[in-house]
């Protein structure tokens, strides 16, 4: 069967994950050369199913695993949305890998770290794909762990405490998520989402869906770090080796949190008026806390973490509104933010790499060093708080257009005002660590290798041109997107035609 | 009815044991009692009285079987949770190994 290349998006990171293990420790350089070889397959692969999708009549195909038909069988699911996460996913694992090959010189057992990494690229991967609830928590959780073990790598004492502290609200999440998934199981006498969807229309929306709705929302709105759940993400993410920071920012709590979220929320309950508006609310809570936390930061990834937490408000906020319009601008704007936020945990790994600090105060003037880290943060913190011509501008622009659209006018201020404040704290960021004297306590400045800068370029250059997406010519990558969202409770139909297809 | 109560019951014990207790340890336990009690409630719901296993065989008809679909799910949790709580042990122990103690409050240099 042609469709068979599919199951390398889970099978190929898990089996070099174990090759890994097996020989990492002997032969030295190997992580680096199959997470790398593993980046470029999965990469190819997600493009292979982006094309295959075009030719698709529905935007839609389903992979039987084992020929077995679903419900009974394991669905994998490919429509726009999976292929949107998955080119996004791959694309920047790619980069990571890539990067990570020098930085990772200041750890020791990097084989460890490539076979962690891999597992969690799994676990994304599997996550995206899978078409039934147990399967996407079976995956969540392989990512998780892997993310859990990866934020105490460095095992000095406070990576260990941030790991912990994630590790448990975490843990917890993952039991609230499953404990949603039994109740639903025994409503609906069945674990597929297209299936479950399908009995949910027939039956009457009781408290039991209300509840399951509140227990899906806390634990994947911990796992994307909405505001009442964020206490782990700022310690959490400045504590992992810089790539897994940029990983962990730009693609995991996207994954895990906003993409399931979204599909479970608009594909499977069905959107009501309530849970839209709750997720309007605390994506505009997070996006506000966000922001006002990380002015006063004085660690580079500290405030890049809060600045997480601020931009991912603004993704859930543009969700809750459940119009087209907003739908399309929170995917623009987890795309932009997936490459901007990645691009500066890059470059901070990179000033850390040669100064050896990452507080702002001891730093300054490192533009005449480090020009490309310079230029490169620049054009991201531009980027996210939303300066035209950048990609974070048009996709900011799309979702205060839908808010007013909406009639939402006190939320559309609150968005713009919020984007202020954001400028404002990457200004300083970038007067504070490049721009100015050079500081004399900075006693040697190392130069940064070609393969941390390439990554970074590479992104800087996406960022810039991230507005031709909205273009007509590339129109299918974010409209297939949309529309498997805006469709809502025709996915159930749109995956049955697929099956007979 | 009363027995998926006590599920919830224990649920909110282990949840309870989360949330409230100061000790690293103690809150490994308490994230154990949560996915007990979430298995047992799996274990529950596919339960029929006096039902067997759903094994099909041509000479005799299977009227009243047990759901066994919870039962594959329950044993997947089961090897998840080991995962999980084997990592977070392993983390108590390198905590106290820096910190020389297992009090969370104590247990505090990140801040803000």
């Amino acid at each position: 069967m042609r469709q068979d290349f599919v199951l390398l998006f889970i099978i190929a990171p898990l089996f070099l994950a174990v090759g890994t293990a097996l020989l990492g420790r002997t032969v030295k350089q190997l992580g680096f050369m199959l997470s790398c070889a593993c980046g470029l397959i999965l990469c190819f692969c997600s493009f292979m199913v982006f094309g295959l999708l075009q030719k698709t009549p529905a935007h839609i195909f389903i992979y039987k695993v084992g020929g077995h038909l679903p419900p009974f069988g394991i669905a994998l699911v490919f429509d726009g949305l999976s292929s949107f996460m998955l080119i996004l996913v791959n694309f920047i694992s790619l980069l990571v890998a890539l990067y990570s090959f020098r930085y990772m010189d200041r750890y020791t057992d990097k084989w460890k770290f490539y076979c962690l990494f891999m597992f969690m690229l799994a676990g994304m991967n599997g996550l995206i794909i899978s078409g039934d609830l147990f399967t996407l928590y079976v995956f969540l959780e392989v990512a998780s762990v892997a993310g859990y073990a990866l934020v105490a790598f460095g095992t000095e004492a406070e990576d260990l405490e941030a790991a912990f502290k994630y590790a448990v609200m975490g843990v917890v999440a993952s039991i609230f998520i499953l404990l949603g998934i039994a109740l639903l199981y025994s409503y609906t006498s069945t674990l597929n989402m297209a299936d479950m969807a399908f009995v949910l229309a027939t039956k009457p929306q009781g408290a039991l869906v209300a509840f399951v709705s509140v227990l899906f929302l806390a634990g994947f709105g911990l796992k994307s770090a909405m505001v009442p759940f964020h206490a782990w993400l700022p310690d959490a993410h400045p504590s992992a080796p810089a790539p897994i920071s940029a990983l962990l920012s730009g693609v995991f709590i996207k994954t895990l949190g906003v993409y399931a979220l979204a599909r479970v929320f608009f594909n499977v309950l069905g959107v009501s008026q309530k849970a839209l508006f709750i997720m309007m609310f605390l994506g505009t809570v997070s996006m506000v806390v966000g922001a006002v936390l990380a002015i006063s930061q004085r660690d580079i990834k500290r405030m890049l973490a809060y600045s997480s937490i601020s931009q991912v408000g603004y993704i859930i906020f543009a969700l809750g509104l459940g119009t087209p319009l907003g739908i399309l601008g929170a995917l623009f704007h987890l795309f932009n933010h997936a490459i901007s936020k990645t691009m500066l945990f890059l470059n901070s790994g990179a000033i850390e790499y040669s100064t050896d600090t990452r507080n702002m105060e001891k730093l300054g003037g490192l533009n005449s060093r480090l020009p490309v880290t310079g230029s490169t943060s620049f054009i991201g913190g531009l980027s996210i708080s939303g300066v035209p011509p950048l990609g974070g501008f048009w996709s900011k622009l799309i979702i205060i257009l839908a808010a007013v659209q909406a009639g939402h006018f006190i939320f559309a201020l609150i968005a713009v005002l919020v984007s202020i404040v954001t400028l404002g704290y990457y200004l300083k960021f970038q007067r504070f660590v490049f721009l100015g004297k050079l500081n004399l306590g900075l006693s040697k400045i190392r130069g940064i290798p070609l393969s941390m800068t390439i990554p970074v370029v590479i992104l800087a250059a996406i960022s810039i041109v991230s507005v031709l997406l909205l273009m007509p010519f590339a129109g299918h990558f974010l409209d297939s997107a949309c529309n498997a969202l805006i469709a809502g409770n025709l996915y159930k139909d749109s995956f049955w035609s697929a099956i007979i297809w | 009815m009363v027995i998926y109560m006590l599920c919830f019951v224990l649920f909110c014990i282990g949840l309870y044991g989360v949330l409230r207790k100061r000790n690293i340890i103690k809150i490994i336990i308490g994230i154990g009692i949560m996915e007990y009690a979430v298995n047992l409630f799996l274990i529950v719901l596919g339960y029929r009285v006096r039902g067997r296993a759903p094994i099909f065989s041509s000479d005799q008809q299977v009227l009243n079987m047990v759901d066994p679909l919870p039962q594959a799910v329950v044993l997947t949790t089961i090897v998840i949770s080991l995962a999980t709580t084997l990592l977070l042990a392993a983390i108590a122990i390198r905590i106290y190994e820096k910190y020389k103690t297992f009090d969370i409050t104590k247990i505090k240099r990140l801040r803000g």
